[in-house]
């Protein structure tokens, strides 16, 4: 992971408006943005740290946190929002026995708020990692997660 | 000739397992050794997205909906028997009569599809099918001109930017044209973060040839050889489909360097978004880009004089781009004659919300919202009744029954409160609460807010308690006045688009549903059912057998009766989960 980081780092370090990107790829490898890793391309790129924080918590994407192995998205865009997203969020929190923003306790799930996800015309849409359930019912998510759970253990 | 069958895979058809349906039909042409008599291609939306996974059967046209994989065999039967699979066909809703093609339906026959001609039809990721129908001969056409004569073109075409605003597209070229500058650039907009809007995604996910094509026109406009394409990373197909266009247009000659012998040399990079509404308004994208937070600066200079490194560059939206290759197939005056005075051309819009038929649309401008939430979105689902269309997304509108017949043009629109925005037609029925949609438009847009400046940044937050209040029950009818105060300073004050249109929501429903305020205020009553706080229930006495279900249910202990005699609810207990209402099979309890 350090060198990982450090090739990154090098990559970016003579591009203009390099930071962006550079912080994308390298959540993509360590999976958040921990503090050694903000210090680390901090110094690397001639920043100051507050400023590499500064960008890092402006965006939505970038996490200073760990994630759980499956990420729960769960749409509030407004076409969702009125077939009824809220209810379909806090049917996952129930389930999960987390609220938004949290991971479980054995690391499996996350569960976050998305902005709008497109898919307006399948509304309540929710996306679990790289794939999009729409037409969602609070009634279906026991199964929905069911199916994540058993990828994890195989 | 050879027949063709084409599967949707945008992104709604691929959530509803589109690619099964694509799997399904590669084995079984294989199975059956009909691999080389059909030609089985992948393509983009159709944009009738509620009704996927679509198949589409050429040159028939057979229009297949909600196609599953297990139908796959008898579809092709149906295909070597030359017969037509009528329970895939979609079905009037009045008549309940297959309709065989995609012009038969209704949600079709009102369009008016440039922009999208090609989705559905081509496969995105060929350049080839982009080309035979039609493609990068307007930038031919381009490049045998002077720079001069294409800005004039586009100013005759009277074409405005489709991305919010609506400024004149030739006229931003011109002012991108007039600086003297070693480097200029070209942004094509496609952070389109709009709740409720997606059009910016199916035309990238479809044709993103028609995109490129555009901003290689721009860039020959004004002298710029370098482009962005800055796209939301939360669109992952669409940023796929962009990037495979690069290439293959890069290895065509349509990109790089003396592009059709022409000596104009032009490339482009993409940079992807990292989840920021603002960023979606000039300034603070251009920031992004620079590897900063992506907060907006104050205007002028315009970034046609300043804007990417301090040199003239000029951001466009993706739709906005993606009209230019019509205008020069088309000829200016002849696509000037589409629309109305003011506003030429089409607009894509998405159609969502409490709508029948949910999808993407594209109409000439000045048709009336009538026409496109009745006529082409077959009117308000469940037969309940039409409440208000929100337009333009948080920063538009919210127009009651009495804008019905209105014509949608830019400035109709803007006379009426609202804006064309980023095309996001939500529809709302009678069980949509017009406040807590006021808050919800407002905390979205408070959320996304950069806390710049302090208009946007404490008087919206002001303004969304001053309606959390409202919907709480602990609204005076001065917070009404406050409210719209309050609205007008932001706007005149703030320093960017996002804050001078966030409090448009609040505004509009002012004005067209000041009633329903009135009664959260001063009865304490939401009409809608939906303010928890100000919800009560009650039994109607007539329907309640006195079953006893509701009591079980009811976690407060509200409810109270005899067994076989109707039951009464106390509403200083009842804690107003309506569980109760979900549970009674009699449908006796109701809010009231």
């Amino acid at each position: 992971m350090q060198s990982d980081v450090e090739n990154l780092i090098q990559k970016y370090r003579e591009i203009p408006g390099g930071l962006v990107p550079l912080l994308q790829e390298t959540q993509e490898e360590v999976g958040y943005l921990p503090r050694e890793v903000l210090e680390k391309i901090a110094s690397g790129l001639n920043l100051s740290l507050a400023k590499v924080v500064g960008v890092a918590t402006f965006y939505h994407q970038f996490y200073l946190q760990p994630r759980g192995k499956n990420i729960i998205r769960v749409c509030m865009g407004t076409a969702c929002h009125v077939r009824g997203a809220s209810d379909i969020l806090a049917a996952f929190e129930k389930e999960l026995n987390i609220e938004v923003g949290e991971t479980t306790l054995d690391q499996n799930f996350t569960l976050e708020e998305v902005a709008c996800i497109g898919a307006c015309s399948l509304a309540p849409v929710i996306s679990i990692n790289d794939n999009t359930h729409g037409k969602l019912v609070a009634g279906k998510i026991p199964e929905l997660l069911g199916k994540y759970e058993k990828a994890v253990l195989h | 000739m050879k027949k063709e069958i084409l599967v949707c895979q945008g992104s709604a058809c691929v959530s509803s397992q589109s690619r099964d349906v694509y799997d399904a039909l590669e084995s079984e042409l294989k199975v059956r050794g009909l691999e080389e008599k059909y030609s089985l291609k992948p393509t983009g939306c159709h944009g009738f997205c509620e009704q996927g996974p679509i198949v589409l059967i050429e040159p028939e046209g057979y229009f297949y909906c909600q196609v599953k994989d297990k139908q796959v065999p008898k579809l092709v039967d149906c295909l070597q028997e030359g017969s037509v699979y009528e329970e895939l066909l979609y079905k009037s809703s009045e008549t309940q009569e297959p309709l065989k093609t995609r012009n038969e339906i209704p949600f079709y026959q009102k369009q008016k599809r440039l922009v999208l001609q090609n989705c559905g039809l081509i496969d995105p990721e060929s350049i080839d099918d982009y080309i035979n129908s039609g493609g990068y001969s307007s930038l031919q056409k381009v490049l045998s001109m002077e720079p001069d004569e294409v800005i004039k073109e586009v100013k005759d075409s009277g074409v405005r930017g489709r991305g919010g605003g609506g400024f004149p597209t030739g006229d931003k070229w011109y002012y991108g044209r007039q600086p003297q500058a070693d480097k200029k650039y070209i942004i094509c907009n496609a952070e389109e973060s709009d709740p409720g809007a997606f059009i910016d995604r199916s035309i990238l996910e479809c044709d993103p040839h028609r995109v490129l094509e555009g901003m290689l026109t721009a860039g020959y406009a004004i002298g710029a050889c370098e482009g962005f394409v800055y796209i939301r990373s939360e669109y992952p197909l669409a940023v796929k489909r962009i990037y495979s266009a690069i290439s293959q247009a890069l290895e065509k000659g349509y990109l790089g360097k003396n592009i059709m012998n022409s000596g104009f040399d032009f490339d482009v990079q993409i940079k992807q978004g990292a989840g920021a509404f603002v960023c979606g308004e000039e300034t603070a994208l251009i920031e992004s880009i620079q590897g900063n937070s992506g907060m907006p600066r104050p205007r002028p200079p315009y970034p046609a004089e300043k804007g990417l490194w301090d040199r003239p560059t000029i951001v466009n939206n993706v739709e906005t781009l993606s009209n230019i290759p019509i205008i020069f197939d088309k000829g200016a005056s002849q696509y000037a004659r589409i629309g109305t005075q003011q506003s030429k051309g089409t607009k894509i819009f998405a159609l969502t919300g409490k709508i029948r038929h949910t999808g993407l649309v594209e109409v000439p401008m000045g048709i009336t919202l009538r026409e496109i939430i009745f006529e082409i979105g077959g009117g308000i689902k469940d037969d309940k009744k039409f409440k208000a269309v929100q337009i333009g997304g948080p920063s538009g509108g919210c127009l009651s029954e009495g804008y019905l017949d209105f014509p949608v043009d830019y400035d109709s629109l803007i006379d009426a409160g609202a804006m064309m925005g980023s095309g996001g037609l939500v529809v709302l029925d009678e069980s949509t609460c017009i406040v807590e949609l006021a808050r919800y438009f407002l905390s979205f847009t408070r959320m996304e807010a950069c806390g710049k400046c302090t208009p946007c940044r404490e008087g919206n937050t002001r303004l969304l308690e001053i309606l959390q209040r409202i919907i709480e029950g602990e609204g005076k009818m001065e917070d009404l006045d406050r409210l719209e105060t309050l609205s007008r300073n932001i706007i005149d004050t703030s320093l960017c688009g996002l804050g001078q249109s966030a409090p448009n929501p609040v505004l509009t429903t002012l004005q067209n549903f000041r009633g329903e305020y009135e009664k959260h205020v001063k009865e304490r009553k939401c009409p809608a059912g939906v303010c928890q706080a100000l919800l009560s229930y009650k039994i109607i006495q007539e329907n309640c057998k006195g079953c006893g279900i509701c009591m079980k249910h009811c976690p407060a202990g509200a409810i109270t009766g005899e067994k076989n005699q109707p039951h009464n609810i106390d509403a200083d207990v009842c804690a107003k989960c309506g569980e109760c209402v979900d549970k009674c099979p009699f449908g006796a309890i109701v809010p009231g």
